[in-house]
């Protein structure tokens, strides 16, 4: 240590103060930008609300109804602003109602930073009141977690919650504090955050030799298309993907989770992958010579059936996680790396090109697409309402730059397929998961992480009675959420796969509601139900001028089904129509 | 891909859960781990663990990204049986008088290179080391004498071809901060080691 630093160090001690853990955790929030907080209180967490109440004025805590409507909101905040969602719950039950949130978190790649409280560290594995072993229960569905015992451990370990939530390919952590930590004191002289820890390598570095062979491919190619996924969004690389689209010609398709980092209207957007996704890029991924995918995992829901996908293409795979590499499909070059740096490296060395043949192969399948199933979806002009209609008037009110939050099922996919994005963070959605009750609290932290824009939570009838008490968050805080209720009556995916697969055999999918509008009208939410075709639009206008959330219900067709469909352990290319 | 036995070894922090952490990678595959054994290694500070299972190649390797992928984990390597030097230790408690009176017995400890650890009236405890086959046929063969008890430690083994974890560590450390920060030139050599 030279001289100079003693004086440094001699005035941090001095300015040293004594705080309770509780206080240090609550500063450290402040030093890593935390705005909201969705949580809980209870026993094992109460010294931290204590210290809560002296910081009203920074911290901006929204208490909602269940802490999986907590960790909903959290995981809808960061989705939406991209910054970290940060989550309260107590010991016992109040960690254990975090874990579907979690796991939700974890394969969507959601940085979150989740506070729960636990019972003294004396009492720790005696059984005590509220006492549950969350490390480990949670282990599986964290990016990392730690459990915390003493106070002066809490600076230090909350800079690496941190950390590790938002570097690299981002995920959940949780941090479980025991009470005697919360309450004991420490020497504080400030925060410090965590940039790097030894045995954690966020990113693995770019290795040009790939990223020239992968150049090379797509030069050579007559055929290629490009698959992309939330990687492009987590980077924060939209604009580097969308030169690199438009420089190489190539159509470019996407995973639900990556929608909107190409613009819906955008001219080499081919539309959605997967079981529901659009034709086209599902049936011409089995023709294509050159697959080029960025940040994207190769779901089974993407793929299907792995022995018949794209056997034909050479594959080049640009991840930031090496283990998503080889996993499900093999690759002819992988190009390691966060793809803001890759992607401009690529966009170098391709050739500008045009394809315009290929291009068009993409336009007749939409053309047949249209045909068979879009034209009907959306603009059906008798018999009952669709869910394509609702998104497609949706869409000419909001005009793409509207958040949509939904949940899970039919309604789900006719967002995903319909809703128009001009761009990314626009739609949020539990895609690895599928959790069903997301869409509420989600779009409650949504319209928190970004105020500015209109939230609309688009709800099947079964998702909203999984996670309905999270209305009265939305009353207590007043917050601005237009909540769209698809009610077909019956758990309409589940529904469709008896009707496909089981010979309608219809098992435990007919669900009863209750009469919703009532149910808003109870926490002082305005709402109104429609089932004619006529009053559809100025009920969707009357929602989106109202001052404040709106429940508006929509009585659609019961027994719909969503296609186009790949059934499962079928090959994309044997994508159904009808 | 063919099944074979492959030895799993991990340069970690010495962290408390991340031994749960490890474990759930196998059991949520549904792989039962053959051997686990956790020491220090050659560098102060560092952890090292030494896992066994059954597998092909494919899986391995993807068990052990999915490794390396935890915080905690500084680098994993796999390898088969031939790329690597390993030993097992065995204890047998054996009734004292069976070996006084049998000399068939004390020729068959001496042969497989049994030391005795203890020596009791009642009871003598022998040790062996080495590999499977060699304590196994031993457990085998001294079955029919009376056999109190027997223990197996798990595998310990030393790769062949590694020299050692003190420059890959310097590495480690000596990485700079940040989105640059990373070193991975093993990371696509798809022969025997990988590693980030």
């Amino acid at each position: 240590m030279n001289s100079q630093t003693l004086p440094v160090l001699d005035t941090l001690i001095a300015e040293a103060r004594e705080v309770s853990g509780a206080e240090a955790l609550l500063q450290g929030l402040l030093a890593e930008g935390v705005d909201t907080i969705f949580g809980y209180p209870g026993g094992a967490i109460l010294p931290i609300y204590d210290a809560l109440y002296d910081f009203k004025e920074q911290l901006n805590h929204v208490l909602v109804r269940h802490e999986q409507g907590g960790i909903h909101a959290g995981q809808g905040y960061a989705r939406a602003s991209g910054k970290v969602g940060v989550v309260f719950a107590t010991s016992g039950p109040g960690a254990t109602n975090l874990v579907t949130g979690l796991a939700d978190a974890q394969i969507d790649s959601t940085p979150l930073v989740c506070i729960t409280g636990q019972v003294f560290a004396h009492l720790l594995g005696s059984d005590a009141f509220q006492e549950t072993d969350v490390i480990n229960i949670t282990a599986p569905v964290t990016k990392w977690n730690y459990q915390v015992t003493e106070a002066r451990e809490i600076p230090g370990i909350l800079a690496k919650a941190f950390y590790i939530a938002r570097s690299g390919r981002p995920g959940p952590v949780l941090i479980d504090i025991t009470k005697n930590a919360q309450l004991e004191k420490l020497p504080f002289a400030g925060y410090a955050p965590c940039t790097r820890i030894r045995s954690y390598r966020p990113a693995p570095v770019v290795r040009p030799a790939a990223v020239v062979q992968a150049a090379d491919l797509i030069n050579q190619a007559q055929r290629p298309l490009v698959l992309w996924g939330q990687g492009v969004v987590l980077g924060g690389a939209e604009r580097e993907f969308q030169a690199f689209i438009e420089k190489s010609g190539i159509p470019a398709a996407w995973t639900i989770l990556g929608a909107g980092a190409l613009a819906s209207d955008h001219p080499l957007n081919v539309g959605m992958l997967g079981m529901h996704g659009n034709y086209g890029p599902n049936v011409l991924t089995n023709e294509c010579d050159v697959l080029i995918a960025i940040g994207m995992r190769f779901d089974d829901r993407v793929t299907g059936r792995l022995d018949k996908y794209a056997k034909q293409a050479r594959i080049i795979h640009l991840d930031i996680d090496p283990t998503e590499i080889d996993k499900n499909v093999a690759t002819t070059v992988a190009v390691w790396g966060d793809c803001k740096q890759t992607i401009p490296l690529l966009t170098r060395l391709v050739a500008e090109r045009q394809h315009p043949a290929w291009r068009q192969r993409f336009a007749d399948c939409h053309a047949q697409e249209v045909d068979a199933v879009i034209k009907d979806a959306l603009f059906p002009a008798t018999g009952e309402l669709t869910m394509g209609e609702v998104i497609q008037q949706l869409n000419e009110l909001t005009h793409g730059e509207a958040i949509l939050v939904s949940d899970v099922g039919q309604h789900q996919m006719v967002t995903c397929r319909y809703g128009r994005l001009n761009g990314s963070r626009l739609h949020i959605t539990s895609g690895g998961l599928g959790t069903m009750g997301f869409a509420l609290p989600a779009a409650i932290g949504a319209k928190f992480g970004v105020p500015e824009r209109t939230v609309v939570a688009i709800i099947g009838d079964g998702g909203v009675q999984m996670t309905i008490q999270e209305l009265g968050t939305i009353m207590q805080t007043g917050i601005d959420v237009k909540i769209i209720i698809l009610n077909n009556q019956f758990l309409g995916m589940v529904r469709q796969w008896q009707e496909l697969f089981s010979d309608r055999r219809y098992s435990f999918v007919n669900i009863q509601s209750p009469d919703y509008v009532a149910v808003a009208k109870g926490y002082r939410i305005e709402g109104q139900r429609v089932a004619e075709r006529a009053d559809l639009r100025p009920a969707l206008e009357a929602m989106l001028a109202h001052p404040g959330s709106y429940m508006l219900e929509v009585m659609v067709a019961q027994e719909q089904n969503i296609f186009p469909m790949v059934p499962q352990g079928c090959s994309v290319s044997e994508i159904r129509l009808r | 891909m063919e099944r074979q036995e492959y030895n799993i070894t991990a340069y970690t922090e010495n962290h408390i859960g991340l031994l749960n952490r490890i474990a759930i990678i196998f059991s949520r595959r549904k792989i039962n781990i053959e051997s686990l054994n956790t020491s220090p290694s050659e560098i102060e500070g560092i952890h090292r663990f030494n896992i066994v299972i059954t597998e092909t190649e494919d899986v391995v390797r993807k068990i052990c990204r999915q490794m390396e992928k935890q915080v905690e984990v500084l680098k994993v390597y796999f390898n088969s049986n031939d790329e690597v030097v390993w030993q097992e230790m065995a204890l047998y408690k054996v009734p004292t008088d069976v070996i006084a009176e049998k000399a068939l017995v004390e020729r068959l400890l001496r042969e497989n290179g049994a030391r005795a650890v203890v020596i009791r009236k009642d009871y003598t405890v022998f040790e062996t080391t080495g590999h499977r086959q060699e304590t196994d046929s031993l457990l085998r063969a001294l079955q029919p004498f009376g056999l109190i008890e027997f223990v197996r430690s798990a595998r310990i083994a030393i790769i062949k071809s590694s020299d050692g974890f003190n420059r890959q560590l310097r590495e480690f450390e000596e990485a700079k901060p940040g989105a640059e920060v990373v070193e991975n030139e093993y990371l696509n050599d798809r022969e025997g080691v990988f590693a980030m």
